[in-house]
């Protein structure tokens, strides 16, 4: 069960760093850098 | 309890409170952000942090994971969030809610309040119940913004970390300060209802509305760092039921999405019967003498 359990975790590691992979290549943290530094008014309560 | 179990309960106390206070502190490193009320802009945020730490926080160095996704699922132009998702399997499947009790700032800070002397009442009858709330709460902050497009709805109406992040900057600039109209006062009034829940329950946000801890805890079966129960060391005394501040019961389901792997139940286990931290598979459990036989888990 241990083993298993320890497989499925490298796996969905895996899978993890794939779809990171897949994000950079699309180019995606430069929209989650265009969003985080400006100031969020929904998240601040101004709206 | 022994004078040697006592120290050592101590000394992992503190150590897991040391690792808290140093994330939250590398989490909003850009200090001077707390005084002149400007916001951290640099590459560094191109990187989401595992907790939940408000990107808009004067101090934050990183992009909140929670925002970040919903502005990929309410973005005008749809976009699968690759990237975002990624890195929160990539957490959850190293950590899984370890995540929750060492390195997310928010938990951290209700945990202080929690420290505070007045009445507490940790476990009562709603509580279960209650904690069905935050898979809600996950649906729709992941649902809502695919109909009603640019609407973070929990960044919007439900989160307190981003509320502090409000009053910090609504400190030291008069600009903002002046824009805070009905939807601040709702903020406002969610954080000061976890304020004082904190005060009485121990970490309400992570056990009753947080996202990210439901997310995470669907990790906690299969994350590498996880909990093992040696079935044939455990007496059944209940200690460890008894330390969980989680109200969860670690011998009978030690990798329960509601455990935020605090480590107190496998401090107070008298027979060593718990472990926790990142296992290989094959690896021996807690009785060095026994042959492991970790319990099937089920969600408590």
């Amino acid at each position: 069960m241990d083993k298993r359990r320890n497989t499925a975790g490298w796996i969905v590691l895996t899978a993890g760093i794939v779809l990171i992979a897949a994000g950079c290549i699309l180019g995606q943290p430069d929209s989650v850098l265009a969003k985080a530094i400006r100031i969020c008014l929904e998240c601040v309560g101004i709206g | 309890m022994d004078k040697k179990t006592s120290s050592r309960k101590r000394t992992a106390s503190y150590r897991r409170f040391g690792i808290q206070a140093a994330a939250a502190l590398l989490q909003n490193a850009n200090f001077t952000g707390f005084f002149t009320g400007k916001i951290y802009d640099g590459p560094l945020k191109q990187v989401c942090v595992p907790g939940l730490n408000c990107y808009s926080c004067p101090g934050a160095v990183g992009a909140c994971p929670v925002g970040s996704l919903q502005n990929f699922l309410g973005g005008l132009n749809f976009r699968i969030p690759y990237y975002i998702v990624g890195l929160l399997v990539f957490f959850g499947a190293l950590l899984g809610r370890a995540v929750c009790g060492f390195l997310c700032p928010f938990g951290w800070i209700q945990e202080l309040l929690n420290k505070i002397p007045f009445y507490k009442k940790n476990r009562f009858k709603a509580d279960k119940a209650l904690r069905s709330v935050k898979y809600f709460v996950l649906a729709a902050t992941l649902l809502l913004p695919l109909f009603v497009k640019l609407t973070p709805f929990f960044c919007k109406y439900l989160c307190p970390s981003g509320t502090l992040a409000g009053i910090l900057l609504a400190a030291s600039d008069r600009m903002i300060r002046g824009q805070l109209g009905w939807l601040f006062t709702w903020k406002a009034a969610v954080l000061l209802a976890l304020i004082a829940a904190s005060l009485v329950i121990w970490r309400p946000f992570c056990k009753y509305l947080c996202p990210l801890g439901a997310l995470y805890g669907f990790f906690n079966k299969v994350a590498l760092y996880r909990m093992d129960h040696d079935a044939s060391g455990c007496v059944h005394c209940g200690a460890c039921a008894k330390a969980c501040r989680m109200n969860i019961d670690p011998a009978r389901t030690p990798n329960s999405m509601e455990c935020i792997r605090c480590g107190d139940c496998v401090r107070s286990c008298p027979q060593g019967a718990l472990r926790i931290g990142f296992r290989r598979g094959t690896e021996a459990g807690g009785n060095p003498h026994t042959e492991r036989k970790t319990i099937t888990d089920s969600t408590n």
